[in-house]
């Protein structure tokens, strides 16, 4: 570690944290401060002036918005976003009971999806512009570019409906054994890599080739390497850095997915308890869940750069 | 100008590239045609067979109430096309607006826009669209809004990084010279050589729209009956699911061509080095 390099890491995590500042000012100001009567909406019409105003009160809406963001602000960096308008309970132990199996279904995610991509990503770079590399091409083009509920939906046809295979629904709750841990997360787990392995196949079959197409690599070529120790010893290790960015980058879009096939699939998990807690119009949960999934999609986006500078060795040995 | 028309005729497509093409247009005239030809309108219960096979009557099936899909697909297709495109030409066209200002001025409001819009790019699209939907409530207005706002800092990125570019070539700075205003430099100077490369971020952010209003659609907090797009078909018959109904497939399956034949054509568009616009 030099301090060019450290000084660009100091950069990079600062200016994410101001990101994740303005974000924070966005999700307040989407939610709070744009029109509709959040009172109202949640005792509904029928409701008394003196129940509204009770709970307008309670909820600080009648103090100016920028007193309510720095309360608000103030609460999260404290841990307590608040309690659900809905039913009454603090948001952390609604998180607490969510976040968990979230976490549990992101990491089985990647550690299915991320060997698989790899693999393919790289034997498509090596194998550039055969039948294989093409069919690849066009698979994964398919799948970036279909909604992540239909890679759902038709992996579940698949898999579920028309093989036999896996059974369609997940229950979290009582799981005894291995074989019903797997029974249970199969579906979720094999829909959401479809959706994140073709985004992070397509990005580690440029980043190879980008290496592939280098002048060294052509020396190698002609020094007459075998194709393997051109891969293997000559590319590979220059492209890791990049591949490791786009494992990173990939992995981020496990956000949108995920948001998706818990819904599909009932999972209780966070991305679900955010949904519901959108159509119940329960503010201070879409809140925290929001800058949760932030925070976090930030921090894949800040390791993916981090990497890439790390990785750089003409950073490295300056 | 005449440069970009002449050899917009010489433009030759790749096969694939004209299949985008053919089912892309397919898709706006339906669009457009809908209510005339559908063979059913949109609420009417046709058959009393629910989430029914492929007929001859009804070939896309019949979806939860026993309503013909078919029918269900054309009108919903209105819906799809129409309201993404509204919200991509917003999209662009203030994107590419702020872009083209933020070039030609440069200095703070260059840095200032540059750096908001970032802050916007940083959030996951779906998550921003489910914050907006949960304090605005899903009218078809704030969901143009929303895509549009969402998708317009991706194309102001692309249209910058066009727009500096050009803004440093000589044409550029002899009208400065020539004490042209900063309007006239951004329509008359800049504009025209960014139309390529700006219509095919249209397509693409197109693209991104479709995914995320059937996305939200589908989470039952897009599109609200009694209209319905794409996305609320498939999940309206969600049940259908296990059974392999086509109710639930056919409107997926409508989404995936119209989205794959978008990415086709702009994959397949002549580069701005082929069309030969001299760079």
């Amino acid at each position: 570690m030099n301090p060019v390099m450290l000084r660009l890491i100091v950069t990079r995590v600062a200016v994410s944290l101001l990101t994740l500042w303005i974000v924070s000012v966005l999700v307040f100001g989407a939610t709070e401060l744009l029109p509709g009567d959040v009172a109202q909406a949640v005792l509904g019409q029928a409701a008394t002036q003196d129940a509204v105003a009770g709970l307008r009160a309670a909820l600080h809406l009648d103090q100016p918005g920028w007193l309510r963001y720095l309360i608000w602000l103030g609460g999260l960096l404290r841990g307590d976003p608040g309690r659900s308008l809905v039913n009454q309970l603090p948001v952390t132990q609604l998180i607490g009971s969510r976040l968990p199996n979230s976490l549990l279904l992101a990491a089985l995610t990647a550690a299915f999806s991320v060997p698989l991509a790899l693999t393919l990503g790289i034997t498509a770079a090596v194998k550039r512009g055969s039948l294989y590399d093409r069919a690849a091409n066009l698979v994964t083009v398919g799948v970036v570019s279909v909604p992540e509920f239909l890679v759902a939906t038709l992996a579940v046809l698949l898999f579920a409906v028309k093989l036999h295979w896996l059974p369609a629904l997940s229950s979290v709750r009582d799981i005894h054994s291995v074989e019903q841990l797997f029974r249970s997360f199969a579906m979720p787990v094999v829909s959401l890599s479809f959706v994140v392995m073709a985004q992070m196949a397509r990005m580690s079959r440029a980043a190879l080739i980008g290496t592939l197409d280098s002048s060294y690599v052509e020396m190698a070529v002609l020094k007459g390497a075998r194709p393997a120790r051109i891969v293997l010893r000559h590319a590979l290790p220059n492209a890791l850095g990049p591949i490791v960015n786009a494992v990173a980058l990939s992995l981020s879009f496990l956000l949108g997915g995920v948001i998706i096939i818990e819904t599909i699939f009932n999972y209780p998990g966070l991305a679900k308890l955010m949904v519901d807690a959108v159509s119940t119009r329960d503010m201070p949960v879409v809140q925290a869940c929001a800058m949760i999934f932030c925070a976090g999609y930030l921090l894949l986006t800040t390791l993916a750069d981090i990497v890439a500078i790390v990785s750089n060795p003409r950073l490295r040995y300056r | 100008m005449s440069g970009t028309v002449a050899s917009a005729r010489r433009l030759r497509l790749p096969i694939t590239g004209a299949i985008g093409a053919t089912v892309l247009i397919f898709w706006l005239v339906v669009a457009v045609v809908a209510p005339w030809i559908a063979p059913y309108s949109a609420g009417h219960v046709a058959s009393p067979d629910v989430l029914g096979p492929i007929t001859r009557a009804f070939p896309f099936g019949t979806d939860y109430l026993g309503r013909d899909m078919l029918s269900r697909v054309l009108l919903g297709a209105r819906i799809t096309v129409g309201v993404s495109l509204v919200a991509t030409l917003l999209a662009c066209l203030a994107g590419v607006t702020l872009a083209l200002a933020a070039a030609a001025r440069g200095g703070w409001l260059d840095a200032v826009l540059s750096r908001v819009l970032d802050a916007v790019i940083s959030l996951p699209s779906l998550l921003f669209g489910l914050v907006v939907v949960a304090s605005l409530g899903a009218s078809m207005g704030v969901l143009i809004a929303t895509a549009a706002v969402i998708y317009t800092p991706g194309a102001y990125r692309t249209a910058r990084a066009l727009a500096v570019n050009i803004n440093a070539l000589d044409f550029v700075t002899v009208a400065r010279a020539r004490g042209e205003g900063t309007f006239f430099i951004m329509r008359e100077e800049i504009l025209p050589n960014l139309l390529l490369p700006v219509l095919t971020d249209f397509g693409l952010r197109f693209v991104y729209v479709v995914l995320l209003l059937s996305g939200l659609s589908f989470l039952g907090l897009g599109i609200q009956p009694p209209y319905a797009d794409w996305g609320s078909l498939v999940r309206e018959n969600l049940e259908g699911l296990v059974d392999g109904s086509p109710a639930v497939i056919m409107p997926a399956v409508a989404i995936a061509t119209l989205t794959i034949a978008v990415n086709l054509l702009i994959d397949n568009l002549p580069t701005r080095r082929e069309v030969g616009d001299g760079r």
